[in-house]
């Protein structure tokens, strides 16, 4: 488990990659400690300073692996690869999951980063947000306190910042069930074809009557706001509207606060978003039944 | 130190590592375990070169803690190409396909591709995007890369025949780029040199002060030494144009720009992987900067450099006629102005390099486009003697333009003189970004008028151009573009002014194409608008206004032969019938969704504007029989080994493989000038087809044989058939020269070109190539998204030497073209990794048609003209065209970024 020390400049920092979570929860509570999964975000954001603090890698912890059934949903482990939750069979509500889980950087990325690393991270243009949030997800956290559940939408606080407290990891994520015949479906938009941060993103979950008509629905937007958020009001008045005749106002995007920067302006990422949110109930509603 | 010795799997082998907490897989590889094969082009994430497969997925080596490798199987190309079945037959059709340029970004296209075929023998072009599309490739274009893997296992196709001009042959060089052996500026150093770290200004404009250096190396453990400006024995200056060369090595006073060097620190490997610039003792005080040419060109604007009053480095001017006077007569008129901003060249390798003394001499090892220009700029700055120096390239990871300037070379030096020791340095990306030469924003306006025949009237230019800090290629820019800026059209009243402007940016210097890209847009946006205004087909009016052979240039230049631009127009005649059909089709069936067809043509003239550029060609046979070229022109991807031995061996007639290759070295081949300005083809091109000439004449005359005999050379003799009859001459026994050859040639081309007047008229290259393209686009009308979906390209190369390679520089131009419309800017201090400067993807660049035509040029060796820069002129236009077709927008920026695409259409529907 403690795999190096290396004495650096009088310092001693150590690689740990615990097999149990105890144990890491007990280094965490003895030293302080950078926590790392796939490190697809971990290294881009560090300088070519020295390390002065250790390693703990949560990827090799029982539990913090894999997609599971649960009774009343489904659970998928903090250090669960992008390409495995890509390749893994799952109910209809997970398409934009998947969907999403293919657009993040490129195989490589995927191969690598992890879906805890995504929301730990905290990035507004974090793609595994608005599915996760149009999944209803909850996360597992477990620290020096025990465990404790949090929606999504209250563990990530803005930008680069979560409720998580010294001491805590995140061990997993909990989806309860949806109905069965719900869909789901991501958009992605990028000024190219892969490796590319999203410039706005929108997830939704919707299931549908035999009419066609819309009697579930979830939707959620990234990269318009600090935190990627769910738009309430318009799940509302989605209810009873088909996928091709529903029309988004302005009025149901007014949740949002995006930023004008190099990728796009704010008012473009508004526009966008708007479409985006269409398509993706179309997508959605012709894979419905 | 307690030993933590762990177990990696490494190409079946079991080894043992014991790395540092942090250490990335890719660093352990290279530098621990010698697996010089796993690339580094960003250390982010970002370009792919790394990939290694991990218990048999691609992953970034370049992202993973070796730690997290331990127990695992790590599989990297050179284990591979070795004992693996799918990678051998995969290197065999990239080899077959020209899918390796520089070869930069070929071990991770080919770990990546392995693991795709394990898993799925047969994929489609859609598999091998998406499976690929992490690893990015600038040299290619990617369509090559694709036909490669799609067509792995396909019956391997022989080098045929002699090789000679016009045969497809592989590449020479191509064997090292697919087994990943190739030697690139980080690979050549000695593990242990010492190494280098360039300390840089943080601001744009900055005054600076150190704090007791001296102090500072001798309390820092395994620091050897730090240079400053101080420690330059010669000059403090260089530069590619000597009457311009204004750049320091090291910054004395004053920074310029975000990224220039004040001090470079020294110190033993261990030390500097993890020195952390922030340590280094330097103050700064930010100063004002100005950053556009509008700010630089205010009476109240801080001077860069004395002598260029108002930040003015030089100007270029080209008039023919009465243009004022034809304006006011033209039928239609049309204007717009037009601007672009930075472009980086992404070269998938960042600068490296490696330099030791050797007998009291100096040698450097770095990537390159100009070996000597490397060594004459090195003797100002030592201030030695230049037969002390020696510039020995490495294999160069694509240039593009920017590694024609000095990056490491000077640090290398003075490190290695300093210290005694062999030294290394291989720039992190954001280094390469931050210091490296850009494209030239530009700011244009323009008008032309016609009339109502559709004969251009009149053509008014005014381009300023934001050349950053120091001249770099500067004036070439601005001498360029009046001359190049009416495109392959007969301009008879033509005016013509670019003005280059110093602003706190980063140097902006070549990429290919030399400012004539950024005048293309305007121009050939201009005459779409002009023919639409005048009712006429777009194609049909750029055929009427077409160069012709005896038909002047805006210089007043004449060319008897040559002149393909109407050949390349001719060629997109049925495509563009056809695309446009296709595309009225689908948008009467679509609303959201839009496709377009746009053209625009281009020209480009090779080798050095007006000024004499010769290369030098040495060729020798050995006692044994053997040939050697030394061909020092150099390879940056292009195909300049290839081709130009093809040449030779055509001239001497003996088949391609029998020659040996040397070089380049500045020791060893004689200078066959700079890859740049699409001359090595057509200058060094002549070069060796000089020197096979004259080998073949002295071979000849010794033997007493005729002029049109066969010769063939074996083991230590050369025989001859023809109209004599059969000769032999034993060569095993004659007297050799020094470097043990029987027979010599060398020989110089130097392009016939005259001086331009002060009205620009003249005749400033003694060839151009020719091209015309045309691009189907599809715009998504509420997104703004613009997806190419295909191209035909048209070039009139003169003669094809090797049509394969001919159709990776089209296919390369082409997406360096696309990305610059759709993607790419840079921005000092914003956009200076991978991450946020975006270049086209392996999924953004559709499938590309090359219509090569041949219309043999009089000076060209076999009648070729040079190709490289000529691809991406069109380029742009085109897309910009087809957009225009497709919505009915005209955009006058670039890049057209959804959101610019967006809110032009919004504007557009409002204004409607
Ligand atoms: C080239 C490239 C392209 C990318 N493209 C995309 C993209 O398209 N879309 C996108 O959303 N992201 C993208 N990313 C970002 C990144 O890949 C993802 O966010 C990924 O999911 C991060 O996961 P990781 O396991 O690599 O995180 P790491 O880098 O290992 O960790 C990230 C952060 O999360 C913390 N952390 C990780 N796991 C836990 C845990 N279990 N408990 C507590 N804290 C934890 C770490 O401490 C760290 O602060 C890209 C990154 C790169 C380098
Ligand atoms: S070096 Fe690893 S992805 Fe670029
Ligand atoms: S061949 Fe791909 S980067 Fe040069």
């Amino acid at each position: 488990m403690k795999l190096a020390s290396r004495r650096k400049k009088g310092c001693v920092v150590t690689y740990f990659a615990p097999t149990t979570l105890d144990d890491a929860l007990k280094l965490l509570r003895d030293q302080p400690l950078d926590v790392v999964a796939g490190c697809t975000d971990y290294f881009p954001t560090r300088t070519q300073a020295p390390f002065t603090r250790g390693i703990l890698d949560v990827s090799k912890i029982a539990g913090l692996q894999g997609i599971s059934a649960l009774d009343d949903g489904i659970r998928i482990g903090a250090a669960t690869r992008w390409s495995d939750i890509a390749r893994t069979t799952l109910p209809g509500s997970w398409a934009g999951l998947q969907a999403a889980a293919r657009q993040v950087g490129s195989l490589q990325i995927q191969n690598a980063g992890t879906v805890g690393g995504n929301i730990c991270n905290a990035s507004p243009a974090a793609d595994g947000m608005p599915p996760l949030l149009t999944l209803n997800a909850t996360v597992e956290i477990q620290g020096p306190n025990g465990v404790r559940h949090l929606p999504l939408a209250e563990f990530v606080t803005g930008v680069r910042q979560t409720d998580l407290q010294p001491g805590e990891l995140v061990v997993a994520l909990h989806i309860p069930n949806l109905p069965t015949h719900s869909h789901g479906a991501f958009e992605k938009l990028g000024s190219r074809r892969y490796l590319v941060i999203s410039v706005t993103m929108v997830a939704v979950v919707i299931a549908c009557d035999a009419a066609g008509r819309i009697e579930f629905a979830r939707v959620a937007v990234g990269a318009c706001s600090p935190v990627a958020q769910r738009l309430h009001d318009l799940e509302v008045n989605l209810i009873g509207q088909t996928a091709q005749e529903a029309c988004i106002t302005p009025d149901d995007l007014q949740g949002l606060s995006p930023i004008s920067d190099l990728r796009a302006s704010a008012e473009f990422r508004l526009d966008a978003v708007a479409e985006q949110i269409r398509r993706a109930l179309l997508k959605a509603s012709l894979t419905n039944g | 130190m307690d030993k933590h010795l762990h177990h990696i799997s490494l190409n079946g082998r079991e080894v043992t590592v014991d790395p540092a907490v942090g250490d990335r897989l890719s660093h352990t590889l290279r530098e621990d375990l010698h697996q010089l094969d796993v690339k580094i082009g960003c250390d982010a994430g970002d370009c792919g070169a790394c990939t290694v497969l991990v218990d048999g997925d691609p992953i970034c080596a370049c992202l993973m803690p070796t730690h997290q490798a331990i127990g695992k199987q790590v599989e990297t190309l050179a284990g591979m190409s070795e004992i693996d079945p799918i990678a051998g037959k995969l290197m065999d059709s990239f080899q077959h396909h020209g899918a390796a340029q520089c070869g930069v970004c070929t071990p991770g296209m080919l770990t990546t591709a392995v693991a795709l075929l394990r898993e799925n023998p047969t994929p489609s072009s859609a598999q091998v995007e998406d499976a690929l599309g992490g690893v990015l490739c600038r040299c290619t274009g990617y369509r090559k890369i694709i036909d490669a893997v799609v067509d792995t296992g396909a019956a391997p196709c022989d080098l045929e025949g002699n090789g000679h001009v016009g045969d497809a042959i592989q590449r020479l060089d191509g064997a090292d780029k697919v087994t990943g052996t190739e030697l690139f500026g980080d690979d050549v150093a000695p593990r242990d040199a010492l190494v280098i770290a360039v300390i840089r200004s943080p601001f744009p404009r900055a005054k600076f002060a150190f704090g007791g250096l001296d102090e500072w190396v001798k309390a820092t453990d395994g620091i050897s030494a730090v240079l400053t400006h101080a420690d330059v024995p010669g000059q403090n200056v260089f530069g590619v144009i000597p009457d311009f060369a204004d750049q320091p090595v090291f910054a004395e006073t004053e920074t310029r720009f975000r990224g220039e060097a004040v001090a470079a620190v020294i110190g033993t490997h261990q030390v500097m992987q993890n020195f952390a610039a922030e340590t280094f003792p330097v103050t700064w005080t930010q100063l004002h900067a100005v950053e556009t040419v509008t700010e630089a060109l205010d009476v109240t604007a801080p001077q860069l450099h004395l002598g260029r009053d108002g930040n003015v480095m030089c100007g270029g001017y080209v008039t023919t006629g009465d243009p004022q006077t034809a304006l006011k007569d033209a039928d239609v008129i049309v204007q717009g102005r037009f601007q672009t901003g930075f472009v980086e060249h992404a070269y998938i390798e960042p600068e490296a390099g490696f330099a030791q003394m050797v007998d009291g001499r100096i040698e450097v090892h770095a990537c390159t486009q100009a070996p000597v220009m490397d060594l004459d700029a090195l003797e100002i700055i030592l201030g030695w003697d230049r037969k002390d120096i020696r510039i020995l390239p490495t294999a160069v990871g694509g240039g593009f333009g920017a590694k024609l300037d000095l990056s490491v070379q000077p640090y290398l030096a003075l490190a290695a003189i300093k210290t005694g020791k062999p030294v290394r340095i291989a720039y992190s990306r954001m280094e390469s970004m931050q210091s490296s030469t850009k494209r030239h924003p530009s700011d244009i306006t323009l008008k032309i008028g016609a009339t109502a025949k559709g004969r251009i009237k009149g053509f008014d230019f005014l381009g300023h151009f934001n050349t950053g800090a120091y001249a770099s290629w500067g004036p070439t820019v601005a001498n360029r573009v009046p001359v190049h800026a009416s495109g392959p059209y007969q301009i008879d009243d033509y005016r013509a002014e670019s003005v280059g402007v110093h602003t706190h940016n980063p140097p902006a210097g070549a990429f290919r194409g030399f400012g004539v890209p950024q005048s293309a847009i305007a121009q050939e946006s201009l005459f779409d608008e002009l023919a639409d205004k005048l009712g006429m087909d777009r194609l049909e009016f750029r055929m009427l206004n077409a160069l012709d052979n005896h038909v002047p240039t805006v210089c007043g230049q004449r060319f008897e032969q040559g002149v393909g631009i109407k050949s390349c127009f001719a060629a997109l005649r049925k495509p563009w019938d056809e695309h446009r059909a296709k595309c009225d089709q689908f948008n009467r069936d679509n609303d959201v969704l839009k496709r377009g067809v746009g053209i625009a043509g281009g020209w480009y003239g090779c080798g050095n504007t007006s000024l004499p550029n010769p290369s030098t060609i040495k060729a020798g046979i050995k006692a044994d029989g053997s040939v050697v070229l030394h061909q020092g022109a150099m390879d940056i991807g292009q195909g300049a080994n290839t081709v130009i031995t093809q040449i030779f061996a055509t001239a001497l007639g003996v088949p391609v493989h029998q020659i040996t290759l040397v070089g380049a070295d500045t020791d060893q081949t004689p200078d066959a000038g700079k890859t740049s300005a699409s001359r090595q083809t057509y200058v060094s091109g002549n070069a060796a087809r000089l020197s096979g000439e004259a080998m073949r004449a002295q071979l000849l005359q010794r033997a007493n044989a005729a002029k049109g005999s066969k010769i063939e050379i074996t083991q230590g003799v050369i025989q001859f058939s023809g109209e004599h009859g059969e000769t032999v001459i034993d060569v095993s026994g004659l007297p050799v020269d020094h470097q043990g050859y029987v027979f010599v040639s060398e020989e110089t081309y130097d392009p016939p070109t005259k001086p331009l007047d002060e009205n620009g008229q003249g005749a400033p290259y003694a060839q151009f190539g020719y091209a015309a393209h045309l691009v189907t686009v599809e715009v998504d009308t509420r997104l703004g998204t613009v997806k190419p979906l295909l191209f035909v390209a048209a070039h009139d190369v003169g003669k094809a030497i090797n049509p394969t390679l001919v159709e990776g520089q089209v296919q390369g131009g082409i997406a360096q073209g696309l990305g610059m419309t759709l993607m790419e800017e840079y921005i000092p201090g914003r956009t200076e990794n991978l991450h946020d400067y975006l270049i086209p993807t392996m999924g953004d660049v559709p499938p590309i048609e090359t219509i090569i035509i041949e219309e043999p040029d009089a000076h060209g060796p076999y009648g070729a003209k040079g190709l490289g820069e000529h691809v991406l002129i069109p380029t742009a236009p085109a897309i910009l065209n087809a957009i225009k077709d497709a919505t009915g927008v005209r955009l006058y920026q670039v890049p057209a970024t959804p959101a610019r695409v967006r809110a032009a259409i919004k504007e557009y529907a409002n204004g409607k």
